[in-house]
């Protein structure tokens, strides 16, 4: 790693389609952090994220990232709406997308390459899986295989949009903890999110966004009642109350999340 | 019986311009699956069939002028490729309505500019002999090839070739991932405009052989048959380039012995390989 990261937002707002979708964010996150962006469907989590990684220019205030000037130190987990999952790849072959920058325009895949391939599908414990279909990977595998290619090109700050829509709550536990170890390492690992179950675990730090900034720092003292209601509405104290208790999942999944069993099949879109 | 068998292919290979339209037919079969691949997977069916059908005038003028329907042809489509890549990318209205427009409005400016007495004319003066067909431009004529359009065909695959082996890459990556190629700095308009000008040298070695209705035919259902078979997508393109190869020779072969059209001989073959694909991936 090149410099340690970091990303310095200050009051800053973001345009997009011509109209202000995201104003006065105001947050700062340094190395070996675990944050959570949290808001409603449509609350600006993705336009920040955009905002982040370049590809939306920010409309006043500032934004600075850290240790990015590399291409690649910077890694992106789109949502699973905008990858093309009708591309026939191997899990092996995702991963090795990551290498691209490493690997230069007339030179085939090295050592080098294959070994780091290998290396971060064995961390996130899909190696077995490597000639799989990522189309036929369910929906916590595949999250798990964006973050080995983000591993491979040798990212120092992680975003993930909506990592768990999609993903059965074991699931989840297991990208959280793959993440867990990536943040010990001393890399910034941000997660755009609507839901709400175990933040309090999950996260060292959380934005909570409905088009403006509700709140930011750990979530014990960020997530509180107004602030829920500031995203969620009146009926935001409801919703946190079917998340108080972290075993109480089962009933809001029905509705909130698409189910998905981490050992069966999911359509490919 | 065999002897029978080998002479219906050796044959036909005594003569130059059956020689000629196989080189153009391995060219095709190859060419149209391994960029059709990239049309497959990025969802552009119409986009190439726009583009195909768009290349008519420049095909006429070129045929006017130099005597043959490819030189002008290689600049025009490139050009109109870049066109509706801009026209894609801007336009308010949704996308495939405007590449219908231009779809529409240049296939019928080709069409009344051949069949006009002004063209037939100046055609007849300037070339001294009868206008060209127009069935023969819409469903392709492999074995009226001649010896330049071979060299053309050969150069153009070349530099497809080289160009799609230099951007395997950032073609690859933002096929299957736009947002996240566009982080890691690829430029993806650069790519996505690359990919439409290689297309649009591909559509126009196409057309010899399977005409500007067909060459579509040629362009995606091989490459959708490697789909279907390989979990890869470097498979998928050599699959469908085996394919494509098979059916345009037979199609050149039955064109040469039954003095029937070319493009839908060879849309068939490619056709009947996808339903057999298809069928034995259901009972597998």
């Amino acid at each position: 790693m090149t410099s340690e990261p970091g990303i310095i937002v200050q009051d800053a707002s973001v345009e997009r389609g011509g109209h202000l979708a995201l104003t006065g964010i105001t947050f700062e996150v340094g190395p070996g952090t675990l944050m959570g962006i949290l808001g409603p469907n449509g609350a600006g989590k993705s336009t920040l994220f955009d905002a982040i990684v370049g590809l939306l220019p920010i409309a006043r205030g500032s934004l600075t990232v850290r240790g990015a000037e590399r291409n690649g130190a910077l890694a992106y987990v789109p949502q699973r709406d905008s990858i093309n999952w009708h591309f026939p790849a191997t899990v092996h072959d995702v991963v090795m997308m990551g290498r691209g920058n490493n690997i230069g325009w007339f030179r085939r895949a090295g050592k080098v390459d294959r070994e780091m391939v290998r290396e971060s599908l064995e961390r996130v414990s899909m190696w077995d899986r490597r000639s799989s279909s990522v189309t036929r990977l369910s929906g916590g595998q595949r999250q798990r295989v964006f973050i080995a290619r983000a591993l491979a090109q040798e990212a120092n700050i992680i975003l993930m949009d909506e990592a768990f829509s999609g993903v059965d709550l074991a699931a989840q536990e297991d990208i959280v903890e793959v993440l867990r170890s990536l943040r010990d390492e001393g890399r910034i690992v941000i997660i755009s999110t609507h839901n709400l179950t175990n933040i309090a675990e999950r996260f060292d730090r959380i934005l909570c966004i409905n088009h403006h900034m509700c709140a930011y720092g750990p979530p014990k003292e960020a997530f509180t009642p107004e602030v829920l209601e500031e995203m969620y509405g009146s009926h935001g104290l409801e919703f946190a109350h079917h998340h108080a208790d972290p075993h109480d999942h089962n009933e809001h999944r029905g509705h909130a999340h698409a189910r998905d069993d981490d050992h069966g099949h999911k359509a490919p879109h | 019986m065999i002897r029978d068998f080998v002479g219906l292919f050796a044959d036909p290979l005594q003569f130059t311009f059956v020689q000629r339209a196989l080189v153009v037919s391995v060219l095709v079969g190859i060419m149209c699956p391994v960029i059709g691949a990239y049309v497959v997977a990025r969802g552009r069916a119409f986009m190439g069939d726009a583009l195909a059908h768009s290349i008519l005038p420049g095909m006429g003028v070129g045929l006017l002028v130099t005597g043959s329907a490819l030189i002008i042809a290689v600049p025009a489509g490139v050009a109109i490729a870049l066109l509706m890549g801009y026209i894609s990318r801007r336009t308010g209205s949704r996308e495939d309505t405007s590449i219908g427009i231009v779809f529409a409005g240049m296939f019928a400016l080709g069409l009344v500019m051949l069949s006009s007495p002004l063209y037939i004319n100046t055609f007849l003066r300037l070339r001294d002999r009868q206008a060209p067909d127009i069935e023969d431009l819409l469903i392709g004529e492999i074995l009226g090839v001649n010896t330049g359009e071979m060299y053309i065909s050969l150069a153009l695959a070349t530099l497809v070739l080289a160009g799609l082996y230099l951007f395997h890459r950032p073609l690859v990556y933002t096929t299957f991932d736009p947002v996240g190629a566009a982080v890691v700095g690829i430029r993806t308009r650069v790519v996505e405009y690359v990919l439409l000008a290689l297309l649009a040298l591909v559509i126009v070695i196409g057309i010899q052989a399977a005409g500007i209705v067909l060459v579509m035919a040629m362009l995606i259902t091989p490459a959708a048959t490697g789909f279907l078979l390989a979990k890869r997508f470097v498979h998928a393109m050599a699959i469908g380039a085996v394919i494509g190869v098979m059916s345009a020779c037979v199609g050149m072969f039955l064109s040469f012995h039954a003095n029937m059209p070319t493009g839908p001989i060879m849309a068939l073959v490619a056709t009947a390989a996808f339903g057999v694909a298809a069928v034995f991936k259901r009972n597998r």
